[in-house]
């Protein structure tokens, strides 16, 4: 029997590849739709237990980024947009960025449920699986639909937010999560339109590769639909003031005239689609970031009338 | 220097080569940098369940699912 050893090189990873590896762009917008949960919901939450709760969602998150670069190092080597993540870089080892992904996964998950509530953790471990097992490792190379239903695990931090704070599940948080969800198809989609070449060159089977630009700006129409009526939902079912349904509307209402564009002007595809993915962003920030200003001058004008 | 039995020698004055992996420059950074970061995540983790724990008095003992 001969054994051999293969000398494995000293890494040469610097913070900043680790930082990396968490997607800190996609955890900024975790973070900040999980302070909204945490922030609208009833009761009060002492400022270090909501530090630690987003603290330990975002590392969750960051978690999940490090989990998908590590199994994913393959398809981002091949696609222009990805392939200088710190993996297909040769930065960090494949073996490093596993070990960081389950390291920061088991612990946010422990010390959420340590610090904070049992219910909030369980929904952050159930979180990063989804996003890492359902979304990463099974849909992701099998099927069109993969962002529709991994989206779901984009739109668990808001619910998680809510948990933290209050230790249940209401309807808010469960319409918060309905918002992400629906935003989630239009939004990547309007992106792979204009990536397409890379995700033929991946081979990843996202809706423009397998079913032809005609039918997703289709799809993006449809969702869009589905979405604005969604974003208004808070304010005609009184879990929000007018400012907020103003904003939906008005927002809502630019989200579908550019998702008609895209769908209509197919000499123009490109540009309609690369609109309407930096719209989509703003729109999902401004409906977040309303709810709390509506949470805030509520409080105001309570604590004004008292 | 080999001597008739085979054996190699090694005059007391040579230095001897140090065992396993040598570190280039950078790797040496970067390790430090890694270590240092190591460091202070603990810190900050201390830090958050002393204060926690605080924070929540003796309801830190309390878990209702």
């Amino acid at each position: 029997m001969s054994v051999t050893l293969t000398r494995v090189e000293p890494s040469i990873a610097g913070v900043g590849d680790y930082i990396e590896l968490m997607k800190p762009r996609v955890m900024s917008l975790v973070v900040f739709t999980a302070l909204v949960g945490l922030l609208i919901a009833p009761g009060h939450v002492h400022p270090m237990a909501a530090f630690t709760a987003l603290l330990c969602i975002a590392v969750g998150a960051g978690a999940a980024g490090a989990l998908n670069m590590w199994y994913d190092a393959d398809i981002d080597a091949r696609m222009t947009r990805t392939a200088a993540r710190p993996i297909p870089a040769g930065q960090v080892a494949p073996g490093e960025a596993l070990a960081f992904g389950l390291m920061l996964a088991v612990g946010s998950v422990v010390v959420l449920g340590l610090l904070i509530n049992i219910i909030a953790a369980a929904l952050l471990a159930v979180t990063i699986a989804f996003y890492v097992v359902v979304y990463t490792m099974w849909l992701k190379r099998r099927t069109p639909q993969n962002i529709v239903i991994g989206g779901a695990a984009g739109a668990l931090p808001p619910v998680i937010g809510w948990v933290a704070a209050t230790g249940s599940i209401a309807v808010e948080p469960v319409l918060l999560f309905a918002i992400i969800f629906f935003w989630t198809p239009p939004h990547f989609w309007a992106l792979s339109l204009y990536r397409t070449e890379d995700y033929v060159r991946a081979g990843i089977p996202m809706l423009p590769v397998v079913a032809g630009a005609r039918e997703t700006r289709r799809q993006i129409l449809l969702y869009t639909l589905l979405l604005a009526p969604l974003g208004v939902a808070p304010w005609l079912l009184g879990y929000a003031g007018l400012s907020y349904g103003v904003v939906a509307l008005a927002t809502g209402a630019i989200m579908i005239a550019l998702a008609l564009r895209v769908r209509v002007e197919e000499d123009r595809a490109h540009t309609a689609s690369k609109q309407l993915f930096g719209f989509s962003i703003l729109y999902l920030f401004l409906l977040f970031a309303m709810l709390l200003v509506d949470h805030a001058s509520g409080g105001l004008l309570s604590h004004c009338a008292a | 220097m080999t001597t008739m039995d085979g054996m190699v020698s090694v005059a007391m004055d040579e230095p001897k080569p140090e065992p396993g992996i040598k570190l280039t420059e950078q790797q040496q950074r970067a390790r430090r940098a890694r270590s240092i970061a190591i460091a202070v995540s603990l810190g900050v983790l201390v830090v958050l369940f002393y204060v926690m724990t605080l924070v929540k008095g003796p309801g830190v003992l309390v878990r209702p699912l």
